[in-house]
């Protein structure tokens, strides 16, 4: 069977898939076979993927096991979405504690890549707000994983993809909110120093931020964006009835010429005179507001059959300012470079993960469609940058990097590896694990 | 008032959309099944949505011998009798395999057929002597007609919903509302290995509708989820037999 990831590049070949519907059901792991789990595939490189392995698929592993309405404390299975933990923890006055760019990803997988969202300089990562989880060892054995029970298995397991066996059941605690309404602002900048000025002035004032850059501007214009920030707002649904979201999905793989520099180009200037003002502010929905590309079903098919690469980057403040600068030019020179460019600085709320990947400093994010060596050239290239600013690259969103790479990104790489389960493994762990792959 | 409902085939998939949606408004619920821990796990997913009560009665419904016991059980743990039941157990078939084990044919099609026949006759007893209620059961589009991958799964199915065709007719005179679920493709533990195309709905999504429909005062007889079925169902039944034999589907 072939399976991809959401950047449905590479599509490699699986052995074998086992659909896992009920916690009790034993597994029994076969010594010569190698096996991960497998969300809703939704990580872009092949760090959910198991070339000539077993996948586990997590999805059936969809229900509640206990949540109590006055701490918020909810205890679920792994294959539970965010969607669904927002659908069920809203109307009961409470939302997710940190999320990522889009809901459609599960509680395991959100803690396997230890995703962060636009709270980091606030709440952290995922891994900051899991309490604890049961871990599912190959030798048959289950382990409760907390920061105080089996700690350094739990730190090994948050951001790590998947390889330290099978996480069953998880608890976190939800946050308390009074609607699905938030208080937003779009400001534009001009410049990446702006953008940064930005952060800095609005970090204290807004829980959540986020922006997007035009990764095709240059000259004058280089680094120019939108700063889209926002709180929880006091608006509760009876005030403010929720708006009809419409079901929209890409229908087919587009064709390989629809993005190129002209409509790349096109689409990013008009997207950065979306707002009509330098500043503007309204009461937003969370749905726009957090997940905007899942108002678009399947919309990885806009990069057609070839599938597409997506670089996620941090370089620390002060040096990396610069590194981030001269990235920007690199990338606006290519032309390739799409339209979901993302920008955002996180805080210092340390995750326990150890191969977590959010530190301090200035994130960016961005989509390329893959156009073979020519873009893997490119990427390579941006790496250079990175690695000479002392930033890292984030796994999750990786199909490419070098082995060098990664383990100058992840320095408790060694200490991590302890941790593997030797029969779990991934495509993405064989071709970056080095001598720790077993 | 919250209401008194019970399931039969509680851990099925496309219950759970339903029974989640009746316990965040505060039901009671009784869960008939035949797997204690599976049980346990619907279980608790319903009291973290916010039941007033999950209370779990272990039985085999494809014993014919065993269905009375659990019926009345599932009574006597729904105080003051059920408000709404649900019918929920079912497994699809290997077509190929039954064609080439008679005795496995006739398994699945007493799973499917008989013994779902006889659990409704017997909830009708229950409903009829209580004289208020809702019973749902979910049958299938495969009812419709018989296709060549899955005829032996359709024709047990179709004797489900014809005998709860003349089950709605029956009762509807008493005040009790029966509603032949007939869902689509959804995906779901039953269907994971089938190939699932763009036709296939959401388990969730069908429950919402399930539950939506049992608890609507007005709504009775067959229920297509989702509802573009009731059109698709209208011409596959309308195709005359020259083409129905050459279309493979």
């Amino acid at each position: 069977m072939i399976v991809s990831s959401w950047g449905r590049y590479p599509k490699v070949e699986t052995a074998d898939v086992k659909r896992l519907q009920w916690l009790h059901e034993k597994i029994d792991f076969d010594p010569e076979k190698r096996y991960l789990a497998y969300g809703m595939g939704r990580s872009y490189g092949d760090s959910c993927l198991n070339e000539g392995g077993t996948l586990l698929m997590t999805r059936g592993l969809c229900r509640f096991v206990s949540f109590d309405p006055e701490t918020g404390e909810l205890h679920c299975e792994s294959g539970v979405t965010l969607r669904e933990i927002l659908a069920f923890a809203l109307p009961r006055g409470f939302f997710l504690p940190a999320s990522p760019g889009t809901s459609q990803v599960t509680v395991g997988g959100a803690i396997a890549n230890d995703v962060h969202g636009k709270n980091h300089h606030v709440a952290g990562t995922f891994g900051c707000v899991v309490d604890g989880f049961r871990l599912l060892r190959s030798t048959g054995e289950t382990l409760w994983c907390s920061r105080t029970e089996n700690p350094a298995l739990f730190a090994a397991t948050i951001g790590g993809l998947g390889l330290t066996g099978l996480i069953l059941d998880v608890k976190m605690r939800l946050r308390k909110v009074r609607g699905p309404w938030l208080r937003t602002e779009t400001i534009r900048f001009g410049s990446l120093r702006e953008f940064l000025q930005l952060s800095k002035e609005l970090a204290p004032k807004y829980e959540y931020s986020v922006s997007w850059v035009d990764g095709t501007s240059s000259g004058a214009q280089l680094g120019r964006g939108l700063f889209m920030a926002g709180n929880h707002a006091d608006v509760t649904v009876e005030e403010k009835k929720e708006p009809f979201v419409p079901k929209v999905a890409f229908p087919c793989e587009a064709p390989e010429w629809l993005l190129n520099k002209l409509t790349i180009r096109a689409f990013n200037a008009l997207y950065w005179r979306k707002t009509l003002g330098e500043r503007v502010s309204g009461l937003q929905h969370y749905v726009p507001f957090f997940y905007p590309l899942d108002a678009i079903e399947d919309w990885n098919r806009m990069y057609g059959k070839r599938g597409f690469f997506q670089y996620q980057c941090v370089l620390p403040f002060g040096d990396g300012e610069e590194a981030t600068a001269e990235m920007l030019r690199r990338i606006s020179a290519y032309g390739k470079g799409t339209f979901l460019s993302v920008l955002k600085t996180f805080g210092d709320v340390r995750s326990p993960g150890m191969l977590s990947f959010p530190r301090p400093g200035i994130t960016f994010a961005l989509d390329f469609p893959n156009e073979g060596k020519e873009t893997l050239d490119f990427l390579s290239m941006l790496d250079d940058i990175v690695t000479e600013a002392k930033g890292a690259l984030y796994p999750a969103k990786d199909a490419r990097m070098a082995p060098k790479m990664f383990e100058a990104s992840f320095p408790r790489l060694n200490e991590f590896a302890e941790h593997v389960d030797p029969r779990f493994s991934s495509s993405l762990w064989r071709r970056l694990g080095g001598t720790h792959v077993r | 008032m919250s209401d008194n409902v019970i399931v039969f085939g509680a851990t099925s998939a496309m219950a759970l959309g339903a029974m989640r949606r009746y316990a965040a408004e505060k039901a009671r619920l009784v869960l008939v099944g035949r797997s204690p821990e599976k049980l346990d796990a619907v279980r608790n997913d319903l009291l973290a949505f916010g039941a007033a009560s999950a209370d779990v009665v272990v039985a085999d419904l494809s014993d014919l011998s065993a269905q009375q016991g659990a019926v009345d059980a599932a009574w006597a743990k729904a105080e003051g009798g059920a408000d709404a039941v649900l019918v929920a157990y079912g497994s699809l078939p290997d077509q190929a395999a039954c064609q080439a084990d008679t005795d496995l044919a006739v398994r699945e099609f007493n799973n499917n057929g008989t013994s779902a026949v006889a659990l409704c006759n017997r909830l009708a007893q229950k409903l009829e002597e209580r004289g208020s209620g809702c019973l749902a059961v979910i049958s299938s589009v495969a009812a419709d007609r018989g296709r060549e991958s899955n005829y032996l799964y359709g024709a047990a199915k179709a004797a489900l919903a014809t005998f709860v065709d003349g089950l709605f007719v029956r009762l509807s005179k008493k005040g009790i509302r029966v509603i032949d679920v007939k869902p689509g493709l959804v995906s779901s533990p039953m269907t994971a290995h089938l190939k699932q195309g763009p036709l296939f709905a959401k388990s969730d999504a069908v429950g919402a509708a399930i539950h939506r429909a049992m608890k609507n005062p007005s709504f009775q007889g067959t229920l297509y989820v989702p509802r573009v079925w009731a059109l698709v169902m209208f011409v596959v039944r309308h195709v005359p037999e020259v083409l129905f034999k050459r279309v493979r589907f």
